[in-house]
């Protein structure tokens, strides 16, 4: 093989070599951890949130001046939002799932033991919020009509019942959440709650939180100035009913403004935005190197090749076919590329272990660099195609011009 | 002689256009990536009021419950505290201050009701944070104290309302109260919005002030972060407000050291009088915090910038290595040249300011260029954050310019060194010969 005269062609160039090689590693570095990052944001952001997402948009009603009611508005809404055809259901809630904001609370299978319980959000809403969101209820039963209280914010609620996610109940009870139905959890301040129903995922209103999957749904309906209203309708209506809910509702002569009249996925979209923006500027970072490492690589292989025309020539003229020289440049640039990866590799742990320390990110997979080093091996072999390919290309003819 | 050395480097130039080309790309997209980062984290991670950054604390208090395990002291006040730290001195400059939200009445049919986010301070809210004016001002602490119906517009909603003429004296319909108008702001947008990094620490500022009091007296909607370690006992406002819920935000301007110490034993006395209440059990590390302590503190500055931060630097290295390699060929592509010039007696020191100003001259187009491609990759972050934040502060202003043209040359020149030496150390008898 010719790996020896390659290797001692490159040591008269050392420099050169081991500017290349640098590169490499770095470029290894960035792309392998963004490609981590860009993974684990993708991730996050691929949760299902337990919802009917692409049928399921919202409204804020907000009520001002004397004359409005908001619980004689609110069931006059509700009455003819579900009228219009298309609506599958509709219901009031407190707050919308990942969408940043909510209320949240502790809950404990004894009362007042802070240390012992477990933190959820908590939605209150009536008895359609099942079919409204499109949950899945795999244990128990629903909220009925007379579960539901209704009232303004100092309205007694020392006692209700609750249905919890699945995770939220094994969280509670440990190994045994599938059968909490009938058992009876406490929250702060003297609250006692009768567990009802399972549901399978619901997502609490923030995408960070260390307990997403942990909600929890009350059935209560407050009066505090402002009604959220959650319409799902049947697919592929969603757009057109949301402008008629609007215009509906808008004409009733209410004192009060309708707004954030939005779809679920926008919502959802919005509180994701940071991680799709990290992802976005990675990509680009990634395209970028990718670029400027391969035009290195060009730039060098050209200049190299230039230098040797003459002894390229003399070994066409002694015999070397066009694809002996072709093998030489590319096996020249694999082991520039092999020495540019390994410590790529070296590097790139280094660096996952920084991000792990400074920014407690979990560990990066192991699979991660053997597939980096393999995609940069295969770039820098693209990159010095070209250029090898003219090399070979050299008129034996050369060698005897000029000497 | 300088300038016939840009000829020269620009002449060298075109001669290998492609090479050189490459090079200033490649020195345009590391510095352009670099600078956008920078940027970013520059204001992002930066000083929101520098003139009065040490002057403003922000109280920390020991809020908690020893028994939950890993609970961070909520960083906003509770009411009970809050309404005390207001009367416990009135020597210093001094706001309590939280949002809430309401609907706003215009007068007339032709602007129907619309929905604002407010803000309840303190009279001190606006000197202490050099609010600019339009017209008129603030109000008097007298105002706090007698819960007046006053109101400070932003710019925003004086355009919207008044269509930006003076409105100081007018009245405006507010929650279904009148309330008359004390002055309207200047364009104000504080970033990171410091004095409320609870609720979004890019957030757009309010719309309407008022006295921090009236939101509970009136009644207003509150909004924005509301974090309780202990439930209310019973229902109703009364119950909320005595309760262990903080929501309020507290600032105080202490003007020199002396000043901090006394309001720190005023502080720490008060700690203690409510610990033998059995409050404030979780002990801190620290009760008073400068703006710029509170803005670590509170981790303002996002991690998403600061990773890219390392990768923006990785990138300008691969960038910079890129540059040492292409000058490098590009130059020792050049011997027959220099052994020309040297065989005609141009000596290494002249040969090496030749190719200082030529690695110079493509650094400074690569810094032209990377001005262009940070404006560009600054709109472009701006186009995909949308109205997630505001973006108003990522701008390239003009120091940030100059030094993204003194870093292109200055790490042109440097990551040039190597070759300019290569370049003048060629034995010029060797390259003759083969001419």
């Amino acid at each position: 093989m010719e790996f020896g005269p390659i290797l001692r062609a490159l040591l008269r160039n050392k420099l050169g070599v081991m500017l290349i090689a640098l590169q490499i590693a770095f470029t290894m570095t960035v792309t392998v951890n963004a490609v981590y990052i860009i993974d684990q944001r993708s991730e996050r952001m691929a949760r299902p949130s337990g919802l009917d997402e692409a049928n399921i948009f919202h409204l804020s009603s907000v009520g001002y001046g004397n004359n409005f009611n908001e619980s004689v508005a609110s069931t006059e809404d509700l009455a003819l939002i579900k009228a219009i055809p298309g609506v599958v259901d509709v219901t009031v809630m407190n707050a919308i799932p990942v969408s940043g904001s909510g209320s949240s609370t502790g809950v404990g299978i004894e009362p007042d033991r802070p240390e012992t319980s477990v933190q959820t959000a908590m939605y209150t809403s009536d008895e359609n919020v099942l079919n409204a969101l499109g949950l899945n209820l795999v244990s128990g039963r629903a909220f009925s009509t007379n579960d539901v209280r209704r009232g303004g914010r100092d309205m007694e609620r020392s006692h209700s019942v609750a249905i919890l996610t699945t995770a939220l109940a094994e969280r509670i009870y440990p190994g045994e959440g599938m059968q909490a139905v009938g058992r009876t959890i406490h929250s702060p301040g003297g609250r006692t709650m009768e567990i009802i129903g399972l549901v399978e995922r619901l997502q609490t209103p923030w995408p960070e939180s260390s307990f997403i999957e942990q909600s929890m749904l009350i059935p209560e309906v407050v009066d505090d100035g402002s009604t959220l209203y959650i319409v799902r309708t049947v697919p592929g209506e969603r757009d057109r009913i949301m402008t008629e809910v609007e215009e509906l509702l808008a004409a009733q002569g209410h004192e009060r403004i309708l707004r954030n009249n939005r779809a679920f996925e926008e919502t959802r979209e919005n509180s994701y935005r940071l991680d799709s923006v990290m992802a976005t500027i990675l990509y680009v970072v990634i395209g970028t190197l990718m670029f400027i490492t391969a035009m290195g690589i060009v730039g060098l292989a050209v200049f190299s090749i230039n230098r040797r025309r003459k002894q390229i020539g003399t070994r066409r003229a002694l015999g070397a076919t066009r694809p002996d020289i072709l093998r030489y440049f590319l096996l020249e640039n694999l082991l520039i590329s092999g020495s540019g990866v390994v410590l790529g590799a070296v590097l790139t742990l280094a660096f996952n272990m920084f991000l792990v320390q400074t920014f407690d990110m979990p560990r990066i997979d192991w699979f991660y660099a053997p597939v980096g080093m393999l995609l940069l091996i295969i770039l820098g072999q693209l990159a010095s195609l070209a250029p090898a390919a003219k090399a070979s290309g050299i008129a034996p003819a050369l060698a005897t011009r000029s000497v | 002689m300088f300038f016939y050395y840009v000829r020269l480097a620009l002449l060298s130039y075109r001669r290998n256009p492609v090479l050189s080309s490459l090079m200033v790309l490649a020195v345009a997209v590391g510095i352009g990536a670099y600078m956008v980062i920078f940027t970013m984290n520059y204001y992002m991670g930066g000083d929101p009021i520098p003139r009065k950054s040490e002057q403003l604390h922000h109280i920390q208090f020991d809020y908690g419950n020893p028994d939950i395990p890993n609970f961070n002291p909520p960083p906003q006040l509770t009411w009970i505290d809050a309404t005390a730290m207001l009367e416990q001195t009135t020597a210093y400059p001094r706001t309590a201050t939280s949002k809430f939200v309401a609907i706003i009445e215009p007068p007339g049919s032709e602007v129907r009701p619309f929905f604002v986010n407010g803000r309840g301070n303190s009279a001190d809210f606006f000197s202490m944070f050099d609010v600019p004016f339009q017209y008129g001002g603030g109000w008097d602490r007298s105002a706090d104290l007698n819960r007046d119906l006053v109101v400070v517009l932003s710019y925003e909603l004086n355009e919207r309302l008044f269509g930006g003429r003076d409105s100081v004296g007018e009245t405006l319909v507010m929650h279904g109260l009148n309330f008359t108008v004390t002055g309207v702001m200047n364009r104000w947008q504080p970033a990171p919005k410091f004095y409320d990094v609870n609720n979004g620490s890019f957030d757009p500022i309010e719309e309407a002030y008022i006295p921090w009091e009236l939101i509970i007296s009136q009644e207003l909607n509150r909004s924005g972060s509301t974090n309780c370690w202990q439930a209310p006992e019973g229902t109703g406002l009364q119950a909320f407000l005595n309760a262990e819920c903080a929501w309020i935000q507290f600032w105080v301007e202490l003007p020199d050291a002396n000043a901090r110490d006394d309001y720190s034993v005023l502080v720490d006395n008060y700690v203690a009088e409510q610990r033998a209440l059995g409050r404030m059990r979780q002990p801190v590390e620290q009760r008073l915090y400068n703006v710029n302590e509170w803005m670590t503190y509170q981790e303002v500055h996002p991690d998403e910038t600061r990773i890219l931060a390392a990768l923006a630097a990785m990138l300008l290295a691969v960038c910079l290595l890129n540059t040492v390699g292409l000058l490098l060929s590009k130059f020792l592509g050049k011997s027959g040249e220099i052994g020309v010039r040297q065989a005609l007696g141009a000596h290494r020191g002249s040969l090496f300011v030749q190719h200082l100003i030529e690695a110079g001259v493509i650094g400074a187009m690569g810094g032209v260029l990377g001005i262009g491609v940070a404006a560009l990759g600054l709109e472009g972050i701006k186009v995909l954050i949308g109205g997630l934040m505001i973006t108003e502060w990522m701008r390239l202003d003009f120091t940030v310019m100059a030094i993204t043209i003194v870093l292109a040359i200055v790490s042109t020149i440097i990551a040039g060194l190597y070759p300019i030496w290569r370049a003048c150390t060629i034995n010029p008898s060797v390259h003759l010969k083969s001419q």
